[in-house]
């Protein structure tokens, strides 16, 4: 199989091979950049007046839809459906002061009811992780925030998976609606955050409705993915045997595909879970209250130990959200005794219900259960604060976090982005599409080329190669940390499986806790910045390293080791070469994190267009909004294609399947 | 068969390709397999006419990809032919609606699968019932039947249990148990028994042996194991490249195959085995063989002892009566015996 694909992987073009036209566009390039200080003003920068007003047009567009077509009464509209059942979870959960006029329910009811649903999915250890993640939220005094969070993400999670759903279903069933839908969701996917923002804010109001709808629009696309998938993963047996019972059209999609997908569906709920997590900490932005705004205001005014506190809460609401539902997807029904009573099919149910009915009744009792007050809690932010800051302050490690700033900033960082700045628009593009030719071809490269050229069209190119310096910084500082911990790990069984756990658990938390630490360590800079998106990008370099060099066959290690080859020999020219597929996924989605991370990185102040975007944030301008947005997504997109298509046909090339 | 035939398959074609009803109107006559393979086409049936009477058991065998799966699959409708017609009982299966199909298939037809294709998130008894569900059966009603032929395939006292919970052997109980709720007239099974190890086969086998005479449906079995095919079958119809090359009567297909391949597919079998003394029997000339005669459902190798010990040229042969239907002659017995040509 593998000999007989390696002739399409390098096609005998006529006269020249791929890696010749890569060099020769490599050498147009250099040839541009010798020859700058001679060249027309015109080729170094897309001048002035070549710059079309994109976003005054785009802004008409967006006007003509919104006011004369009436899309504002839609969505007007849809909004006032979403604010109701937002108002109800606002109401129950933090007393806002809306119908149904119930709440606030005691937290001491809701962590006991979730604790018990916990139990049921995963056992003590699930149980005692929700117990203790709600019992830490409200001893730290955060109660009100968290479920300032959680008011919007219970709705807009049900919302996302509902819609997904629907959209997924209609993919896989109508070929049509599937090729208009995947350019759309990969596009989204790699849209910047605050593209989704602005709109949301435009069309459905200021607050928690924009903040729903924005999250609900950031969640939807993994969810159509996983639907499409489970639902063409059904055995075609199972189909056949459906159809065999005489199932109706109907009756074959909701009680054999939907329930036979399951697996996949429920994946795309716990993904949808995340990302809602994600992005509502995120809706901070537009002004959302609750936890990232908290966390926002906190790191704003360098509240290192509250900062901390906040970003402990987000990360166990994390873990906890991705725990629970990743149980429910190896939850396989049980089976009862036949005859068993009603109580015992849903003691479960019960159970839990007693509990909240019971703590409801003891807060009523004891107030400290019902809600922790500000003197009670056991917050600790001063403290935190003093000791991180002191630790910070010790000679050693001041000394060296400002050596690694100064260093950085003057010999790698400040260098690179001049001389990034300093290449003329043209060569640059010269320099993607050499790139894209050389690892994947014709198509990819033209493509790439396309794209950029758009981005230098729109006006912005100075911001957009600050950011894309800063994603290739920052990827390359963190391939030199993730790959040596990647292949460390990958050398014994027990590190791969700690160190792949550690990954898994720091990819779901919201990318906004990155900041954190970065903050702490090097203030409000460029290298925090950096920093912080180096250790986000770190993970999933280090989890498909480790990966990649875990699954290559056993049969080639043995061979290798029988030809007698040394540990080095071995993963130089057996394991690195047959992983390295797989390790490029790890790098895209490295590049794909680093474009999403260096845009949040904006409001530490950066001069990328991250910055601009957030600015747009302020007013209503639409229109700039969405070429900020798309320039983002451009770039970005150009990467995953052509890194996309290379391990494609480099896993086919070796045999390794897709 | 003196009735007219249940299923009723004429010069039946599926194509697999681009545009394969095109295709097959101009296509020359008798392109072989991998002529239509060289022009982007794959011939999963190829010409084939075959009729099913009542209550008969027609296996179907061939090598994987000799397309007797798409045939079944023609059979039952799950894949819409390319040309030809199929009856069944007398109604052209390729004219019916989509609700007529359902109801046809609600009614009639019950299939069993290779792995099973038990629906992962139901118990046994909710698998058993989901046929009947499907055509609106009352809650109370379907439980009965399906307690009633959990009973029946033997798998009392598990009917509350996931399929995931169930040996292979016991979910192709239960895949058997879904497809006869119904009562179907015309029951396909697609090698039902591939997928197991071969003493649960065997007993799987006796299982399905034991319902047929019982139940009497008619039933297209489909297997790759000659042993299998010559337990249960009435009549055998070897396949290759989509094509049926054979179909007769067991001890036909072993005693006079038609074509180089089927000779092939054969040469292993213990001819003694399939061969039964009615098989070759000669009718009566002249005088009758006096002394015991021997069943003419008999095989040969259960007759060896008599065989070889008698001395008489020629055997009287008993039909279920008793009475004489005619004569073995001991040396063409015993050629077939010890498989001398």
């Amino acid at each position: 199989m593998a000999t007989t694909t390696t002739n399409t992987v390098n096609p005998p073009s006529q006269g020249w091979t791929r890696n010749q036209i890569a060099i020769g566009l490599l050498c147009a390039a250099f040839a541009l950049m010798l020859l700058r200080p001679f060249l027309p003003e015109w080729l170094i920068r897309v001048p002035e007046w070549a710059i079309l007003p994109w976003d005054t047009w785009l802004d008409a567009v967006f006007n003509f839809i919104k006011d004369d077509l009436g899309l504002i009464h839609v969505t007007r509209t849809i909004a006032a459906g979403l604010e109701s059942l937002l108002d109800v979870t606002a109401n129950l959960l933090y007393g806002r002061n809306r119908w149904p006029h119930l709440g606030p329910i005691p937290w001491s009811a809701i962590a006991a009811a979730v604790a018990v649903l916990a139990y049921y999915l995963g056992g003590w250890k699930m149980a005692a992780l929700a117990a203790s993640t709600f019992i830490w939220t409200a001893l730290v005094g955060q109660w009100k925030m968290a479920m300032q969070t959680m008011s919007v993400l219970v709705v807009a999670a049900p919302v996302a998976v509902i819609v997904g759903l629907f959209l997924g279903i209609a993919a896989w069933k109508y070929g049509w609606f599937e090729k208009i839908i995947r350019p759309v969701l990969s596009v989204l996917q790699t849209l910047p955050f605050f593209t989704y923002l602005l709109p949301a804010v435009i069309f459905f109001k200021v607050g928690p409705t924009a903040g729903a709808v924005a999250t609900v629009v950031f969640a939807v696309p993994p969810m159509i993915l996983m639907t499409t998938l489970g639902l063409r993963k059904v055995s075609p047996e199972v189909v056949e045997a459906g159809q065999m019972c005489g199932c109706s059209r109907w009756q074959m999609l909701s009680r054999v595909y939907v329930p036979a997908a399951r697996t996949e569906i429920l994946v795309g709920v716990n993904q949808v879970i995340m990302l809602c997590l994600a992005m509502v900490v995120l809706t901070a932005f537009i002004g959302m209250p609750g936890l990232g705004a908290k966390l926002l205001a906190m790191m704003g005014s360098f509240k290192i130990g509250r900062s901390f506190e906040i970003g402990v809460t987000i990360v166990l609401f994390a873990i906890m959200l991705d725990r629970m539902s990743k149980a429910w997807v190896l939850k396989q029904p049980e089976h009862f005794e036949r005859g068993a009573p009603w109580w015992q099919r849903h003691k479960f149910a019960l159970l839990s219900l007693g509990a909240f009915v019971l703590f409801l009744g003891l807060s009523q009792l004891i107030p400290i259960l019902s809600e922790v007050g500000r003197k009670q809690s056991l917050s600790q932010g001063k403290q935190i604060d003093t000791l991180i800051k002191g630790f910070l302050a010790i000679d050693g490690i001041r000394a060296t976090t400002e050596w690694l700033r100064w260093f950085l900033n003057v010999w790698v960082l400040i260098p690179f982005r001049n001389a990034l700045l300093w290449v003329p628009t043209p060569a640059f593009i010269l320099v993607i599409m050499s790139f894209g030719w050389w690892l994947a071809g014709r198509r990819e490269a033209m493509i790439a080329g396309l794209f950029f050229a758009i981005v230098a069209a729109t006006g912005w190119w100075d911001r957009a190669v600050i950011t894309l310096y800063t994603v290739i910084s920052a990827v390359i500082l963190a391939t030199f940390i993730g790959l040596p911990l990647g292949i460390l790990a990958a050398q014994s069984e027990k590190w791969s499986k700690r160190i792949l756990l550690a990954c898994d658990t720091a990819q779901t938390f919201p990318s906004f806790i990155y900041l954190i630490p970065a903050i702490m360590l090097f203030g409000v800079n460029d290298v925090a910045v950096i920093f912080s998106i180096l250790i986000f990008a770190a993970v999933p370099l280090t989890r498909y390293t480790i990966e990649g060099l875990r699954t290559v066959p056993s049969e080639m290690t043995e061979a290798a080791d029988m030809s007698g080859a040394t540990k080095r020999q071995k993963l130089l020219s057996v394991q690195l070469p047959l992983a390295l597929p797989t390790m490029a996924v790890g790098f895209n989605q490295a590049i794909m994190f680093a474009f999403f991370m260096v845009i949040i990185a904006a409001f530490i102040g950066t001069q990328d267009l991250g910055q601009e975007l957030q600015r747009t944030l302020a007013g209503t301008d639409l229109g700039k909004n969405f070429v900020l947005g798309m320039d983002v997504s451009l770039m970005a997109l150009s990467f995953d294609m052509i890194i996309r298509k290379w391990t494609e046909t480099r896993k086919k090339a070796l045999g390794l399947g897709i | 068969m003196a009735n007219s035939p249940v299923i009723s398959a004429k010069n039946v074609w599926k194509l697999f390709g681009p545009n394969p009803k095109r295709y097959l109107a101009q296509m020359p006559e008798g392109h072989s397999f991998d002529a239509i393979r060289a022009d982007g086409y794959i011939a999963g049936v190829k010409d084939v006419s075959i009729d099913v009477g009542r209550g008969e058991m027609l296996v179907i065998m061939g090598l994987s990809g000799s397309g007797k799966s798409t045939l079944v699959r023609c059979l039952s409708r799950l894949h819409d032919i390319t040309g030809g017609t199929i009856d069944v009982d007398g109604q052209d299966i390729m004219s019916l609606s989509e609700k007529e199909l359902i109801e046809l298939r609600r009614s009639k037809m019950g299939m069993v699968f290779q792995s099973f294709g038990l629906l992962p998130h139901r118990t046994v008894l909710e698998n058993v019932a989901f046929p009947l569900e499907m055509r609106g059966q009352d809650r109370h009603e379907r439980r009965e039947r399906a307690l009633e032929v959990v009973k029946l395939v033997g798998l009392e006292g598990r009917e509350e249990y996931f399929p995931r919970e169930l040996s292979g052997g016991q979910q192709q109980r239960v895949g058997i148990a879904r497809s006869l709720a119904i009562e179907p007239d015309i029951w396909f099974l697609d090698e039902p028994f591939s997928a197991l190890d071969p003493l649960i086969r065997r007993e799987m086998q006796d299982e399905f042996l034991r319902l047929q005479e019982m139940l009497g449906k008619t039933i297209v079995f489909i297997t790759h194991d000659f042993d299998e095919a010559l337990r249960l079958a009435d009549r055998i119809a070897i396949m290759k490249d989509g094509a049926v090359e054979q179909c007769d009567t067991p001890d036909k297909i072993v005693m006079n195959p038609a074509t180089e391949y089927v000779r092939k597919f054969t040469e292993e079998i213990d001819k003694a085995r399939v061969v039964t003394a009615g098989a070759i029997m000669q009718p009566v000339n002249g005088a009758m063989p006096e002394g015991n005669g021997v069943r003419s459902n008999t095989s040969l190798r259960d007759l060896a002892k008599i065989l070889v010990n008698d001395s008489r040229e020629n055997l009287p042969v008993t039909g279920q009566d008793g009475d004489i239907t005619g004569v073995l002659n001991r040396q063409v017995a015993l050629d077939v015996l010890f498989e001398a040509d």
